[in-house]
């Protein structure tokens, strides 16, 4: 006989999965406790949100679905944020929640929430389970939608006594059967061979690289794809660092806090090579003005976004790694001269903002100073607010990855992601960008990091301020600051660090700043680096 | 502009709170839904009627096929002819005098009297909707007490059915 927690432990091993995050409770015991007899390492952090954020760091650096653990009741109605988070940027992710006994369901009792109803609208799919003997079914099911198709996280919520249940065997089916998930992947080669026909004819074409190339693992076919044509590339937040931001043909990010040569260069196209992007109101503010003026080749596997908030002229449904290789493949060089000259003019034109400052850290100077010192293949990790831009804008990633909550805009996800990816790349540099509103947040987990003595590197943007929403509030709400001054509330990060055994330092100027990463850097320790930085400085 | 969805979904727990949830929090209007299991126990079948433009059908239709149990989503007004058919219960204040006039207007309807009391008279009638309308419009000058609607059921003309795969 084999009991359901039994069940779920090896279901994990049969799926390959090394490592979790979670926070234990009582209706998540049993798991818990066969968990701790396996060989499956835990890591146990100070909130639940932050153990998804961890799993969302995870299985961004490593492709594979991160798990996440957490209790019944507030246990998981603390990974919503997290589970919608990881929505919102497709990662995949799986989180097992304990539930309180199935006959006690709906009655209220102690810990109760529902959370697969509550999660409905943050999760790909969810499941309450009702026999153990369903358990190894629907772990396939559950790994192999979150990881194909446009992936996403997806919920498992087990009550106690199904944890409990004895059954007699356990067969781990070798594959998942969904009657209604068949993603497709194969694009159309009718919709690619008029795709390649509109590429040739373009005067003024561009590639828009979104996220979904990341998701894909598309990056080496994006690369020969620009090469083999010649046509600039831009990109939206979530595909940063897809092509090397060094690179001749990259224009830079675009978005309403994104670089203005990029935008103009979208604005011009007269095609626009639309891959894995879902056209957010922060990328493309007024899509049906871009898509009157330029052909739009959209490529998605979800065909959901497809004529969403854009209008396709081309759409091709499929996995972008296939799509982009074919197109790589078939594809001629296509971008007239006079065309991409004169983009390049506009970047050549284009001058980075902010300088090294004397009587603070000026953050977009310091951050391009700290990429330069960084390896190529470094992952950054940026958090939401100014730092973001801040880091969007300034960080060169080269072969690295650039890592932030673009969808949702989770305040705090840069800590707890850094620890998942630092986790599922050891030998890399990950370094953490936020701001000081953010790392209050999630600063709880600097005991995660220094109990697992994860080598992760912390920046914080300290200017006491809610920074990009007071300048809302100076630009649109007549300089009355409401609420977003934390004078005076913060604690000394130096301290703060201090207390947990973490090395750390304090930044008045440029020169400091550069001189104390210099340090971070070559120590092989978990370190945070406070920053002083004026807080009337602009995002962009 | 009304279109009449056949959805195809998995007969399990939870789908139709999936479903139903996907529409009120895009901000999809449902006009009806109806739901009932197929020829196939472990299938269920949901008609939906929904009111929008063809942008809203698109994203209603997309959506749909996201949900993992949703098996097949087919818009019937686009595949052309399709009978279409609701169930009501209609009670009316009518009094003895009167009762001979309703039971005129129900067999001109089609409709069935199927309760009956000294003040009341219930009728049934499993029509289109438009017929439910004009049955509607008759006895409202008696005094309508209650309706009781199923939503409209719709299945397609002739041989075509809706299949759980792809022809």
């Amino acid at each position: 006989m084999i009991s359901g927690a039994e069940i779920m432990v090896k279901c994990l091993e049969q799926e390959g999965v090394s490592l979790t995050f979670g926070y234990p409770g009582a209706a998540i015991c049993p798991f818990y406790d066969k968990l701790y007899q396996s060989e499956i390492r835990h890591i146990l952090v100070r909130e639940e949100q932050n153990a998804a954020h961890m799993a969302s760091g995870y299985a961004r650096s490593c492709g594979k679905p991160g798990v996440c653990i957490a209790t019944s009741g507030p246990g998981a109605t603390n990974l919503i944020t997290g589970l919608a988070t990881a929505y919102m940027d497709s990662i995949p992710m799986v989180a097992i929640t304990g539930q309180v006994n199935s006959e006690l369901l709906g009655r209220d009792v102690f810990q109760e929430a529902d959370i697969t109803g509550a999660c409905e609208s943050f999760t790909k799919h969810s499941y309450l389970v009702k026999s153990a003997s369903d358990l190894p079914r629907i772990f396939k099911e559950a790994f192999y939608i979150a990881s194909t198709g446009r992936p996403g996280p997806v919920l498992i919520d087990v009550p106690f006594d199904i944890q409990k249940q004895e059954v007699e065997t356990f067969v781990y089916p070798e594959k998942a059967n969904i009657i209604g998930y068949k993603p497709r992947t194969q694009g159309h080669p009718l919709q690619i061979k008029r795709a390649l026909e509109a590429m040739a004819e373009a005067k003024r074409p561009i590639i828009c690289c979104g996220g979904g190339v990341v998701l894909a693992g598309a990056r080496r076919e994006m690369i020969a794809l620009a090469e083999r044509t010649g046509i600039p590339v831009v990109s939206t937040m979530m595909g940063l660092g897809v092509i090397p931001m060094d690179s001749d043909r990259y224009l830079g990010m675009i978005g309403s806090h994104g670089h203005k040569n990029a935008n103009r260069a979208m604005h011009d196209a007269d095609l626009i090579l639309l891959c894995g992007a879902r056209v957010g109101d922060r990328a493309i503010a007024a899509p049906e003005q871009v898509a009157e003026k330029a052909t739009i080749i959209h490529i998605d596997i979800d065909p959901a976004e497809i004529g969403k908030n854009m209008t396709a002229h081309i759409p091709i449904v499929g996995d972008i790694r296939q799509v982009l290789g074919t197109l790589a493949e078939k594809a001629r060089t296509c971008a007239p001269k006079e065309w991409v000259e004169s983009v390049l003019q506009y970047k050549a034109d284009y001058l980075p903002r902010g300088e090294e400052s004397e009587t603070c850290v000026e953050p977009r100077s310091f951050i391009r100073k700290l990429s330069s010192m960084m390896k190529d293949d470094a992952i950054v990790v940026a958090d939401v607010g100014q730092n973001q831009i801040w880091a969007a804008n300034n960080f060169n990633v080269k072969e690295g990855r650039f890592l932030t909550s673009g969808g949702l805009g989770t305040m705090g996800y840069s800590l707890p992601a850094a620890i998942g990816a630092k986790l599922a790349k050891p030998r890399r540099q990950v370094v953490s960008i936020c701001g000081d509103g953010a790392f209050q947040m999630c600063m709880c987990e600097l005991g995660t990091l220094r109990q697992n003595d994860v080598n992760v590197k912390i920046i914080i943007m300290e200017n006491q301020r809610l920074g990009m929403v007071r300048e809302v509030q100076d630009n649109l709400y007549g300089k009355r600051h409401a609420a977003t001054i934390l004078d005076q509330g913060s604690p000394d990060f130096v301290m703060l660090a201090q207390a947990y055994g973490i090395e750390t330092a304090r930044a008045e100027t440029n020169a400091q700043a550069n001189e104390l990463a210099r340090k971070m850097l070559a120590s092989n320790k978990p370190f945070v680096l406070v920053c002083r930085v004026d807080p009337d400085l602009p995002t962009i | 502009m009304k279109y009449t969805l056949s959805v195809l979904v998995e007969n399990q727990p939870g789908v139709l709170s999936k479903v139903s949830g996907l529409f009120s929090r895009r901000g999809f209007n449902i006009d009806s839904l109806a739901v009932g299991i197929t020829e196939d126990p472990s299938i269920s079948r949901m008609t939906i009627v929904v009111n929008g433009d063809e942008y809203i059908l698109e994203q209603v239709e997309k959506q749909l096929n996201k949900v993992i149990p949703v098996i097949k989503v087919k818009t019937l007004d686009e595949t052309g002819a399709f009978i279409s058919s609701e169930l009501s219960l209609i009670k009316i204040s009518c009094s003895a005098k009167q009762r001979s006039e309703v039971m005129n207007i129900a067999e001109l309807m089609q409709a069935k009297i199927v309760d009956v009391s000294l003040t009341s008279l219930t009728l049934q009638i499993a029509d289109t909707q438009e017929n439910t309308e004009t049955l509607i419009s008759l006895v409202k000058p008696y005094g309508i007490k209650e309706i009781v609607r199923t939503g409209m059921v719709a299945i397609e003309k002739g041989a075509d059915i809706t299949k759980k795969h792809n022809a």
